[in-house]
């Protein structure tokens, strides 16, 4: 018996309509740990380089993490891995919610779909018995819609559903997959699911997840719990409301949005409004979210309450992700009411909340500069709001100037040309990023937003303050309990950090100190991503319950695999490297790995140089940003060398 | 037959506070494996969540007694607008669903409030419950005496019993029992 993971895997090919199940190496759990890790290493044996992303070879990966379903709060995180249309890289998507410990009950640790159905179609697995079933009655359904048809169809109501919406079944770039209250929405793998032909997945388990050392692993739980019951009651001072608590973001729960709305970007990333957060905004947005907010709720076994049933009335009811209250609203220059509202057409679409408003405000640019003219838009009304509606559903639908910008702002300037290529001026890899426009660089940040291989500074930031408390004083009372460091030296770095001067940005923290830094919250990040952890309570807020010296423990008792701190940070070393070489694969190179040019106002390219060469430096990867055979070889990842010197990788760079 | 007094527990369920995150099945069925903590499933827990979120349907029941007939009762009721069947607030193992059943024998599965030596303060899935939708009560109650609470076993074998008869349970141990 294996413990913590199940051990065996579900291989469905659409294309031939066989369901195989089949047993996992428990060396590659020792290797890679599961999640993100082992959907990596089947990525890479089965998914040759030059793969589309609309293929049959392509793969979709649906994988649980080493501890989910288990008892530790709040680890129940499906990792998605495949080709994505967007970026044509590896997209690196997550959803948390019910649905991967329900996979894990069933008796699997992975769905892994290859192939394409001629028919819409949707998987239902039901423990032992797995089935390919008809979905042409659920085309065009909403993804919630579909998930309440599947539960009354099946006469179960706790059947946890993953499904897709109109953007995935029309294979819009940026499509989601979503799943209760939450999605798997960057890199769209909804458009690959959609490709595939594949409505939803379907999963009810009535088995045991096993863990091999009971008593120690609830003792670490229970730890756990009371850490998080300790953070609720000690938010950290001197911290934006939004930044003082455990969880993703409370954004259904905080209605003091003065960080967000001020902060960041209006429209296409454009406009900042220093001085929009007024009295009569907080009190008209106040009445607003908690007229429709019905309910705070949670993900599997999590305390935190990050979500929240919206009931607008008028609408159907749905379940709100965090931040995509803020980010139409910001996009259309809206109100929260709008926000609300055009979330709730977005989730049963099945959009990204980044990408999608980001596509719409660009494309009204390029009406209002003059590059698209108002034939691109027949029929649309005047209003900003009224805009976004009517482009919400072009898109879905890929309808006219919807089919251009359904490909997301960087394939949509090229297709229409004509200058439009200097309005994507938001993205990554071809992948839209935080609306955020800032002033002086900040080292730490521009190593992450150049080099994370998720191409999206949420999933790689954490731990490490964003900003330097004002004084020196505050600073040395925040690094009193901050036990979570991997190393003192975190602690200097921070307390050293000033606002403003010489040991402030773009010079401070050293380059050394900045990869460091990097390299931790990465570190942690991996780790999540393999075990399945919410990074809502791990790798994203300040002082989290998990961290580098009790997940060795978790890992331990959960397995019987022996662990401690070094091997877990090598083996989040060899899962942050083996992403690295499948993108590389997919020939990305150092030219790719930068932020958005207008990202900083100030910008140095003699430090930025410094720091992308130090931090390839630390990674083991060449100047290309390569990883180098020696790297590979400490990793035990020969294999990768080897392909690279075969492929002329090396050679020709 | 004499009256005692005795200390009855209950959990009492605040339905308004809770957030569906199912931490009381996990715990229950993690407590109750053997090897205790040794494993969870839900679907063995003594505890389960109604759930449907779409209605703002939260409602964590805990497992009664084991019945062997079903009831009449199908009636609906509306609370807050939102509307529930007469099942949703039963605490039986009952035959019209296969709520709180072993899944892998069909016996019955009662809460029994995580008896232990020594005791614990509260059940494991109020502990748990950080949402605070579960609360512990303790009353005082006069029972007849000489009623000794059914443990798992001999709930599990009334159920067999009533299923097969108690002849052909009775034979069946007899049979097994010989070396």
């Amino acid at each position: 018996m294996r413990y913590g993971e199940i051990g065996f895997d579900l291989e469905v090919d659409l294309s031939r309509g066989s369901i195989d199940r089949v047993e996992t190496d428990p060396r590659d759990t020792k290797l890679y740990l599961g999640g993100l890790g082992t959907n990596a290493k089947i990525m890479w044996d089965r998914v040759p380089p030059g793969t589309e992303a609309f293929s049959e070879d392509n793969l979709l990966i649906f994988g649980t993490g080493l501890l989910c379903g288990t008892g530790a709060p709040g680890c129940n995180r499906t990792i998605v891995s495949t080709v994505s249309p967007q970026t044509k890289l590896m997209a690196y998507s997550m959803m948390g919610g019910f649905w991967a410990p329900e996979l894990k009950y069933a008796g699997y640790d992975k769905v892994i779909v290859r192939g394409q159905s001629e028919e819409l179609v949707y998987l239902w697995i039901n423990n032992d018995k797995v089935e390919i079933r008809d979905a042409a009655h659920l085309k065009g359904l909403g993804a919630t819609e579909t998930s309440e048809a599947i539960r009354r169809e099946l006469k179960d109501p706790d059947i946890q559903v993953a499904a897709i919406g109109l953007a995935g079944e029309n294979r819009v770039f940026y499509a989601s997959v979503e799943q209760g209250r939450s999605s798997a929405s960057r890199g769209g793998i909804g458009a690959v699911m959609g490709d595939k032909g594949l409505k939803a997945i379907a999963v009810r388990g009535k088995k045991d997840i096993n863990v091999a050392d009971p008593a120690k692993y609830m003792d670490l739980c229970n730890d756990v719990l009371k850490y998080i019951k300790f953070r609720e009651d000690n938010p950290i001072k001197g911290m934006p409301a939004i930044l003082q608590g455990l969880g993703s973001p409370q954004e259904m729960r905080i209605v003091d949005e003065e960080w967000h709305t001020t902060s960041f970007m209006w429209g296409n990333s454009r406009t900042r409004r220093k001085d929009f957060w007024t009295h009569e905004i907080e009190e008209k947005w106040r009445e607003t979210q908690e007229n429709v907010r019905t309910r705070l709720i949670s993900c599997h076994n999590c305390p935190m309450k990050c979500g929240a049933t919206i009931s607008v009335p008028g609408l159907p009811t749905y379940m709100m992700k965090c931040y995509s209250k803020l980010t139409y609203t910001m996009a259309a220059y809206g109100d929260l009411d709008f926000g609300f509202k055009i979330a709730q057409k977005a989730t049963e679409y099945g959009l990204d909340g980044f990408s999608a408003p980001q596509s719409m405000a660009f494309g009204l640019e390029l009406l209002e500069a003059g590059i698209l003219t108002k034939e691109d838009f027949p029929g649309m009304p005047d209003d900003n709001e009224g805009r976004f509606f009517y482009l919400i559903e072009k898109i879905v639908r890929r309808e006219g100037i919807g089919d251009i910008l359904a490909d997301g702002t960087y394939w949509a300037a090229r297709r229409i040309g004509n200058g439009a290529e200097k309005f994507d001026h938001n993205t990554i890899k071809k992948h839209e990023q935080l609306p955020l426009k800032l002033g002086m660089l900040n080292p730490v940040y521009y190593l992450m937003y150049s080099t994370g291989e998720k191409i999206n500074i949420t999933q790689i930031e954490g731990q490490f303050p964003q900003e330097p408390l004002p004084t020196r004083e505050a600073r040395e009372e925040f690094v009193k309990d901050w036990f979570q460091v991997p190393d003192e030296k975190f602690k200097k770095y921070y307390v050293d950090w000033e606002p403003r001067g010489e040991m402030s940005n773009p010079y401070y923290p050293t380059v050394e100190a900045s990869c460091d830094i990097v390299d931790w919250m990465e570190k942690m990040h991996y780790i999540d991503d393999a075990l399945g952890m919410c990074a809502g309570l791990s790798s994203f807020p300040l002082k989290p319950p998990y961290h580098i010296h009790n997940y060795p423990e978790f890992i331990k008792a959960a397995t019987g695999m022996e662990m401690d701190k070094d091997e877990l940070w090598k083996a989040a070393t060899r899962n942050r490297t083996l992403m690295r070489a499948l993108n590389v694969r997919f020939g990305m190179r150092r030219a790719d790995d930068r932020p958005p040019e207008d990202h900083w106002k100030k910008r140095f390219p003699d430090l930025e140089k410094q720091l992308l060469d130090a931090y390839y430096k630390l990674k083991g990867f060449n100047d290309q940003g390569i990883p180098t055979p020696e790297a590979l070889h400490d990793l035990e990842l020969d294999y990768v060398a080897e392909e690279f010197e075969q492929k002329g990788i090396y050679s020709h760079g | 037959m004499a009256k005692v007094k005795k200390i009855v527990k209950s959990i009492t369920i605040d339905a308004d506070k809770c957030n569906g995150c199912k931490a009381c099945e996990v715990i229950c069925s993690s407590w109750h494996a053997t090897p205790r903590y040794s494993s969870n499933n839900p679907a063995r827990s003594r505890i389960r969540i109604v759930r449907s979120p779409l209605r703002d349907i939260y409602l964590p029941v805990y497992a009664g007694e084991y019945t062997a007939a079903e009831c009449t009762g199908r009636d609906k009721y509306i609370l807050d607008g939102k509307e529930y069947a007469e099942c949703d607030f039963c605490r039986a193992s009952c035959p019209s669903r296969d709520l709180f059943k072993e899944p892998d024998s069909g016996l019955p599965l009662k809460c029994d409030m995580c008896e232990d030596t020594p005791a614990l303060d509260k059940p494991k899935c109020v502990e748990w419950c950080l949402a605070d939708a579960l609360i512990y009560v303790e009353r005082e109650e006069e029972v007849e005496e000489d009623q000794p609470e059914l443990g798992d076993v001999e709930i599990g074998i009334g159920s067999m019993i009533d299923k097969y008869g108690l002849e052909k349970v009775l034979d069946t141990i007899a049979r097994m029992a010989k070396p």
